[in-house]
């Protein structure tokens, strides 16, 4: 079965680097899957995120996305309107200086009728949980309301997929618990396509797949309890496991025997209380 | 410190200032300054005074707020008023003083002339989102597109400007406090070592605007951002019967000015 | 040796303006030479404010901030000194790098000392060491990654050779590799030179595991203050706060909502695992009689 993104042996380059920042690098993304992808600064990943909308083109393979070719300039805004992007600096992604202003500015740029897009607009701020900022000035919001704005902003695109580019590198721990479970609820009820590139482990749990980027390939692709059963070959690639994996290894080690699985708090916590109980 | 700059600054509010077509409140703006330099007189001058006051009233902007944007430009305001005092000739105060009355009298009416240039500006920027503003602006120059002026491109430019006015104020805060926690010093020094001081700000502040500026491109292209062919408006700007009724009065307040301007008063 | 004193600091933003605002009052505390401490709090909760004051560049609205017995703000003369004695890092410090090489960025708080061209240079080439980016010295900082600037930065502050260094955030951004590095030089500043380190953090799970003292900021007030494990034992003083509990503490929390009541302190990783072992053995233990 065709994925909503496909990438096809794909190779880039910066023009200024001496080396690829991605090698022969090929994927498919269901419809409707959340994926995150994982991987120390300078992996790749960001690179990899900027593809699936043409940010970036890839120097020798391709990408297709809702079966569009990244490539394909005259199809690029039917293109760009499926990707919701979301990006690490609330900051620098933020237009207007009014809220809704800013959420209106996608739908204004696809020349949507007015009536259209004050309705995507109060629909996508309610969607974040912020209608009632509406016409607040984005500045003086804190850092998950900032990057909750933004949110809002693709989504009233009405896309397909969103991917988010460490979308909480720079928020604190309340902002980064909004940030996700916006997102989250983004996919249960809109059944969006949702790529989340992070280097925060605790962030891959409830994802259904989970790639690991390092040097630009694709080092490891699983599920998150997989993935995070190879001790060694994160440290390899210089990550950490979250805490509750790292809990199960050692209990293991030191001979327990736990029943499988669940990463989560939750998933964990019954799996320890099993055996103690 | 630069917290307090509040250019570019928006109030929300709803009152009958703030529901103006953007678009009007540019046009009366352009009429209060064109009578504004068209004073000659007291009366004149208080003319404007006048229009000022009804604004603020009708706009509920409280007088503090809208003084407040007056501090960065006290340096300047202050220098006019020196040099109208001393040096215009005239009729001294007391025999042998370089102040005259005619030197009071004009220093007494430049500072008002600036101050209420820069409220009255402020009275629109205060009671007109950025975007509201630049869509009047590119609505009122749209003549001009027929000659290729670049008019959406500039505009948007401008809304940019503004909204990132707080954001770059913000960190440029942040460097200096950074910097004199490493002992930088900006207070001492001759005007070189002053000048050489402000590198360790200026830099990282470039290299930092350099940053948002690609990130924001990036958003904004993400964003199906193609330039303003083909873009639609949530807001739409319609005149409505205050905006008329606005404008009527502007003209009368334009007439009043010029009437008073040609008896000298 | 200076020990830091704090006595009913106080600090409003824009006094006398609409926009007036109490950031911090009632801080009372003593910091000694050598500790290692953690700050915690909310965003908004004071804790910038705070450290700000610590070398003089924000001055309290009351109160008073001693060094060595001094109050810092005495005059001008005091106030530029304590910045030589605490040195303060910046979130995101890698934003102010500014020289054309990574030498002349180090050396900018050195020669602002007044030191001699021999002096600065020992101290580049001696925080440049404690961070690791000797070898990087004649390259510019801008075009280095992420990583590596945010060490230069720190260089930049230790080659002040501050008794007392302030750090707000240090590993905010960064990957786990560049975290533990990062760490990993701090420990080494203040082994070598018995500093003070004072780290703004939100990652409470280093906040557990490196310091011995954490001072908790909510809403402008120091509202706790003691080693990890009496902070730690009290989770839901900080979840009511807004703030996280350190990850083996949370499932130790959930553990004890599944009836599981685990003994001791639990907020590292080890105790949690230890603890855990434990009520195992003492339940195994127990069956064995049987």
């Amino acid at each position: 079965m065709d994925g909503i993104i496909q990438f096809e042996k794909v190779h880039f380059k910066y023009p200024e680097d001496q080396r690829e920042s991605l090698r022969d690098v090929s994927l498919t993304i269901r419809e409707g899957s959340f994926t995150a992808v994982l991987g120390r600064n300078g992996s790749g990943k960001s690179t990899l995120a900027k593809h699936m909308n043409a940010i970036l083109l890839p120097t020798e393979g391709r990408v297709l996305v809702a079966g569009i070719d990244t490539a394909d300039a005259p199809r690029l805004l039917e293109l760009r309107r499926q990707v919701g992007m979301v990006f690490q600096n609330p900051d620098n992604q933020i237009v207007a200086n009014v809220v809704e202003d800013d959420v209106a500015f996608a739908p204004e740029n696809l020349g949507l009728p007015p009536e259209e897009i004050r309705r995507r607009v109060d629909a996508a701020l309610e969607q974040v949980g912020m209608l009632e900022y509406r016409l607040h000035a984005p500045h003086l919001l804190s850092g998950g309301q900032k990057q909750r704005v933004a949110i809002a902003g693709v989504i009233a695109m009405e896309p397909r997929i969103i991917v988010l580019d460490e979308p909480t590198a720079m928020l604190d721990p309340q902002g980064r618990r909004e940030v996700l479970s916006t997102v989250l609820r983004l996919r249960r009820e809109k059944g969006m396509t949702v790529v989340l590139v992070t280097h925060h482990m605790d962030e891959c749990i409830p994802a259904d797949r989970l790639l690991v980027l390092s040097e630009g390939r694709i080092a490891a692709d699983g599920t998150p309890e997989e993935i995070f059963s190879q001790d060694a070959l994160l440290r390899d690639l210089g990550l950490d496991l979250p805490e509750t994996a790292r809990l199960l290894r050692d209990l293991r080690q030191a001979g327990l025997e736990l029943p499988g699985g669940a990463l989560d708090l939750e998933g964990c916590a019954q799996a320890v209380a099993a055996v103690l109980n | 410190m630069l917290k307090d700059i509040t250019l570019g600054q928006f109030f929300p509010g709803d009152t009958i200032v703030h529901r103006l077509d953007p678009r009007t409140k540019i046009l009366l703006v352009l009429l209060y300054i064109v009578a504004l330099f068209l004073a000659v007189g007291w009366l004149g001058y208080g003319l404007s005074v006048l229009a000022l006051v009804g604004g603020m009233a009708l706009s509920k902007i409280t007088p503090r707020n809208l003084f407040k944007g007056l501090k960065p430009l006290i340096f300047i305001i202050s220098l006019t008023a020196a040099i109208n005092l001393f040096y215009t000739g005239g009729t001294p105060i007391l025999p042998g003083w370089i102040v005259t009355w005619e030197g009071i009298d004009r220093a007494l009416k430049m500072v008002l002339r600036i101050v209420l240039l820069v409220t009255g500006t402020f009275l629109l920027t205060y009671t007109t989102s950025p975007m509201a503003l630049t869509d009047g602006l590119e609505l009122l120059m749209k003549p001009l597109k027929k000659v290729r002026f670049p008019v959406h491109e500039m505009t948007i430019m401008m809304s940019m400007a503004l909204r990132f006015i707080p954001t770059l104020i913000e960190e440029t805060d942040r460097i200096i406090s950074a910097q004199r926690a490493r002992g930088a010093d900006f207070e001492t020094g001759g005007l070189i070592r002053r000048a050489k001081a402000l590198l360790p700000i200026l830099v990282p502040l470039i290299v930092s605007a350099f940053n948002r500026a690609y990130d924001l491109a990036t958003a904004m292209e993400s964003r199906c951002y193609h330039g303003g062919e083909g873009r639609t408006r949530m807001k739409q700007l319609k005149l409505k019967r205050v905006d008329f009724a606005a404008l009527a009065l502007g003209a009368a307040y334009m007439t009043a000015a010029v009437l008073l301007r040609n008896y000298g008063i | 040796m200076a020990e830091i004193q704090v006595e009913d600091l106080r600090h409003v933003y824009s006094p006398g303006t609409p926009f007036e605002r109490t950031a911090i009052e009632a801080v009372n505390l003593a910091l000694p030479q050598g500790q290692f401490v953690g700050v915690i709090g909310h965003t908004g909760s004071g804790k910038s404010t705070f450290i700000q004051h610590l070398n003089a560049l924000l001055l309290p609205s009351g109160g008073r901030v001693l060094s060595a017995g001094e109050d810092i703000n005495r005059d001008k003369k005091s106030r530029r000194d304590i910045k030589w004695k605490v040195g303060l890092v910046f979130q995101y410090p890698e934003y102010q790098l500014f020289a054309e090489t990574v030498y002349e960025d180090i050396a900018f708080g050195p020669r602002n000392m007044g030191l001699s061209v021999e002096q600065v240079d020992e101290r580049v080439r001696e925080a440049a060491g404690f961070v690791g980016v000797s070898e990087l010295f004649e390259r510019s900082p801008l075009e280095l990654s992420g990583g590596q600037k945010r060490r230069i930065a720190v260089a930049g502050v230790i080659a002040m050779r501050p008794e007392v260094l302030v750090l707000d955030e240090p590993t905010a951004g960064l990957d786990p590799e560049g975290c533990a590095q990062i760490m990993a030089n701090i420990r080494a500043y203040r082994e070598k030179t018995g500093a003070t380190v004072i780290i703004v953090s939100h990652d409470m799970d280093g906040a557990a595991a490196l310091t011995e003292r954490l001072l908790v900021f909510d809403k402008g007030r120091l509202v706790m203050d003691g080693p990890p494990e009496e902070i730690f034992s009290q989770p839901g003083r900080l979840t009511a706060m807004g703030l996280d509990v350190p990850r083996p503490t949370a499932i130790a929390l959930a553990l004890e909502a599944r009836g599981v009541q685990l003994q001791g302190p639990v907020y590292t990783h080890e105790q949690l695992t230890n603890a855990i072992l434990r009520a195992y053995r003492d339940k195994e233990g127990g069956r064995t009689p049987c």
